[in-house]
């Protein structure tokens, strides 16, 4: 057998030696920027330099022939340098005007819309879903590619109040992060257990530490040793599922959509929140989950009437308030969106402030 | 013969519409008759065509690595391998980008070229926690695809209960927000910590993220369990010249609505002349203003970052955000640097003694208490670390004198230190 080879453990790359000279050049050194289109910036250096950056959407699962175009479209009509934004855009980086352009009608031209930039509907962020995640209630880059198909326009023009951030995951547990509107699935059924398997796949006492509400416990079930589920404490989150797949949380019926507003990780204006729910119970409705879509397009609607300027999705329900909100979209508040936890009292109104009509 | 296209009436559905399909991606990859992954491509999308029509996932972990690491390959077998013998095994490989996610063209070809001889030709650009994934090795094939990654200067990222991959924004390379050197941070920190990453060993995952400034474009507040903010102390830097040309040109009432009554804290007010008064000293460096007139409002020149520690997702109690642990510190020497990252050391050394198992920083920090989780890595109270002081009286304070000396002498020592 072949020695193997010991791991060169080199760590993060240095950017430099990748980096558009422009940019290497004026690094640390950058002075103002604006926004001559959708889709386009343009950054102004100390030293008087000057880059633009045109912005494009991606599949972000992308084959190695879209790369190589996406290449070639940089060495033809860039400089050879492109980066990509935490969502699945690429940016390309040219040092003068004239080229910013043919760039964007050659981008258009081979199917990647220019756009993405200050208060458009930025590319969805998501996870692995069906192609490649080992516990998806769904799929995530056809949930993104269906819902980007309908909101294309937006994300090619500015046209919100201000950006708005879209996430989506794939199950409860949300890697794909807090959104001004977020997609996750929601469970709404127990796990079901496969007996004959939990001895053999799981670690019984570390599935049973998983669960938050400790409706797990280990018992013997058919003379074998397995773990059962109190159906009356559950409340069907699935973190019991990855520690032991036997405990089977997805269905192609119960497994929901949820939907849910305000998330913002920025520290600006307001501080930083989390999504909060707004509508559940949707279906999983593969290939193009007309649903969520329908739902999704119904808020941003109303955002886009109602929101001021520079108002996030949150910043904006915060003004008018919840009521106005469900009202305003049609939307039914229920029991399911009062916290029902400890500490969820804390996000009850503890004042006489009542918005009336 | 070669393997026919598998029959993927749903996933046909996704190639319509103007946004970049997916699918077409992968047809490609399965058409390539002359490539090794032809077939792979094709079960791949048999597969994925199954899970559209039983709305079910049929991928399963298991243990695949690479000779000297412990983690950043992510084991996929198949369920239903019986029906799709080719993607029996389709392992990723969780490769760390540039930081910043620089490329030029010939690193890309390269990547893909080498990705085409070992792998299916499928790779995510970028993951979630910021890796380039290549998706789809046979366990065979794992080996020899990171050895020609890592020959080309690049190495696995984290996965499982390790240090993860990290992010910076673009930061210092093009945004004149930029206040600290993120993508230098974000290496020396990572690069510091390695073993950590590379062979798991932690109660659970540690992740780290760098932005610039409040934007916090790589959402580092919610999504780290160490998060670095770029701030500044001391006044912005106003140029009132250009404040008027922005109100002359937008309007007051463009001013005061839009900038003015949006700060946070009231720290702005509109002079009579069109220029703008900052009260700096309430100014919490949120960014909006300097946002809306980036070519009038600049960060302060005394540059440094906040530290939030933290942040994670839903598992297992709830999303939380990362607090403020420290509210300012300076980085612009390269002792600067060093002490971050001596911090960050000493973090994760805490939590590794520490948590418990799967338990991440933040949920370690709700058991144990701020105030000891500070006192164990060597870090000075601060009211900037409330949003208010305590509501609830039930709390024993015998040793209140002992306390208040102790924030006294503190407080004496930083003014002796700054005469």
């Amino acid at each position: 057998m072949a020695e193997l080879r010991r791991p060169t453990e080199s760590g993060v790359p240095d950017p430099m030696k990748f980096m558009h000279p422009v940019l290497k050049k004026n690094y640390g050194n950058w002075l103002w920027h604006d926004r001559p289109r959708p889709g386009v910036l343009h950054h102004v250096a100390k030293s008087g330099d000057q880059v633009w950056t045109v912005r494009a959407g991606t599949a972000r699962q992308l084959d190695v022939y879209t790369i190589r175009k996406l290449c070639d479209i940089a060495d033809q009509f860039a400089e050879g340098h492109v980066r990509f934004t935490t969502r699945a855009n690429i940016e390309y980086m040219v040092g003068s005007e004239s080229k910013v352009k043919p760039l964007v009608e050659k981008l258009e031209a081979e199917g990647f819309p220019v756009g993405g930039t200050g208060n458009s509907v930025a590319m969805i962020s998501h996870t692995q879903g069906w192609l490649h995640c080992d516990i998806p209630g769904t799929d995530a880059s056809g949930v993104v590619k269906a819902l980007m198909d309908v909101l294309y326009h937006e994300f090619k023009n500015e046209e919100m109040p201000n950006r708005v951030k879209i996430t989506t995951s794939c199950c409860q547990i949300n890697c794909g992060g807090q959104g001004d509107i977020a997609i996750n699935v929601q469970h709404t059924k127990p796990p079901k257990i496969n007996h004959d398997l939990v001895s053999n796949v799981c670690e019984r006492p570390a599935v049973v530490a998983r669960c938050p509400v400790a409706a797990i416990r280990p018992a013997m079930v058919n003379g074998k040793p397995s773990l059962e589920v109190d159906e009356k404490k559950c409340m069907c989150c699935g973190a019991c599922f990855p520690p032991c797949p036997p405990m089977q949380i997805n269905d192609p019926v119960n497994s929901k959509l949820a939907i849910w507003v305000g998330g913002k990780h920025s520290s600006t204006r307001s501080k930083p929140t989390f999504h909060k729910l707004v509508v559940a119970g949707l279906p999983n409705n593969a290939p193009r989950w007309p649903e969520v879509a329908e739902v999704v397009l119904n808020i941003l609607k109303v955002y886009k009437a109602d929101g001021r300027p520079w108002e996030r999705m949150g910043e904006w329900i915060e003004r008018i308030g919840w009521p106005r909100f469900f009202e305003m979209t049609g939307l039914p508040f229920t029991k399911f969106h009062i916290e029902s936890w400890r500490g969820g009292r804390s996000s009850l109104n503890a004042s006489s402030q009542v918005r009336l009509g | 013969m070669a393997k026919p296209m598998p029959i993927t009436p749903n996933l046909d559905q996704l190639e319509s519409g103007p946004w970049p399909s997916f699918v077409t991606g992968l047809k490609r990859l399965a058409q390539s008759e002359d490539k090794h992954y032809s077939t792979m491509m094709k079960d791949l999308l048999g597969q994925l065509e199954l899970s559209y029509k039983t709305r079910k996932g049929f991928w399963k972990g298991g243990l695949v690595g690479v000779f000297g690491y412990g983690g950043g390959v992510i084991p996929r077998f198949s369920e239903v391998a019986d029906q799709f013998p080719g993607c029996r095994e389709f392992h990723t490989l969780r490769i760390m980008p540039p930081a910043g996610m620089h490329y030029d063209t010939k690193t890309l070809r390269a990547l893909c070229d080498i990705w085409e001889r070992h792998g299916s030709g499928l790779i995510a650009l970028h993951g979630q926690s910021g890796d380039i994934m290549f998706q789809g090795a046979d366990t065979e094939h794992v080996q020899a695809a990171f050895d020609e990654f890592n020959e080309f200067g690049f190495d696995l990222g984290g996965a499982g209960a390790a240090v993860r991959t990290s992010m910076s924004c673009v930061g210092a390379a093009r945004c004149e927000n930029s206040c600290y050197d993120e993508a230098k941070a974000m290496r020396k920190m990572v690069n510091a910590v390695l073993d950590d990453m590379h062979r798991p060993s932690l109660p659970y995952k540690f992740k780290f993220k760098f932005s610039g400034c409040a934007n916090d474009c790589v959402n580092a507040t919610h999504r780290s369990d160490m998060a670095l903010l770029g701030t500044w102390r001391g006044d912005m830097q106003v140029d009132q010249a250009e404040v008027k040309k922005y109100i002359a040109k937008n309007g007051r009432k463009w001013a005061i609505d839009q900038v003015v009554t949006l700060c946070p804290t009231n720290a702005l007010s509109l002079n009579d002349d069109d220029t703008l008064a900052v009260d700096n000293r309430s100014c919490v460096r949120c960014m909006h203003c300097l946002n809306v007139m980036t070519k009038a409002l600049q960060p302060g020149k005394e540059r440094g970052l906040t530290i939030l520690v933290g942040g994670k997702a839903t598992l297992k109690i709830g999303a939380q955000m990362g607090t403020v642990v420290v509210p300012f510190m300076r980085m612009e020497t390269e002792e600067d640097y060093d002490k971050l990252v001596e911090l960050g050391q000493t973090i994760l050394d805490f939590f590794a003694d520490n948590a418990l198992e799967h338990e991440r920083t933040g949920e370690m920090i709700d058991r144990i208490g701020l105030v000891n989780f500070l006192e164990a890595v060597g870090l000075d109270l601060d009211p900037n670390m409330v949003n208010h002081p305590r509501t609830c009286s039930y709390v024993r304070m015998d040793d209140w004198d002992e306390e208040v000396a102790k924030w006294n002498a503190r407080k004496s020592g930083a003014k002796a230190a700054a005469e």
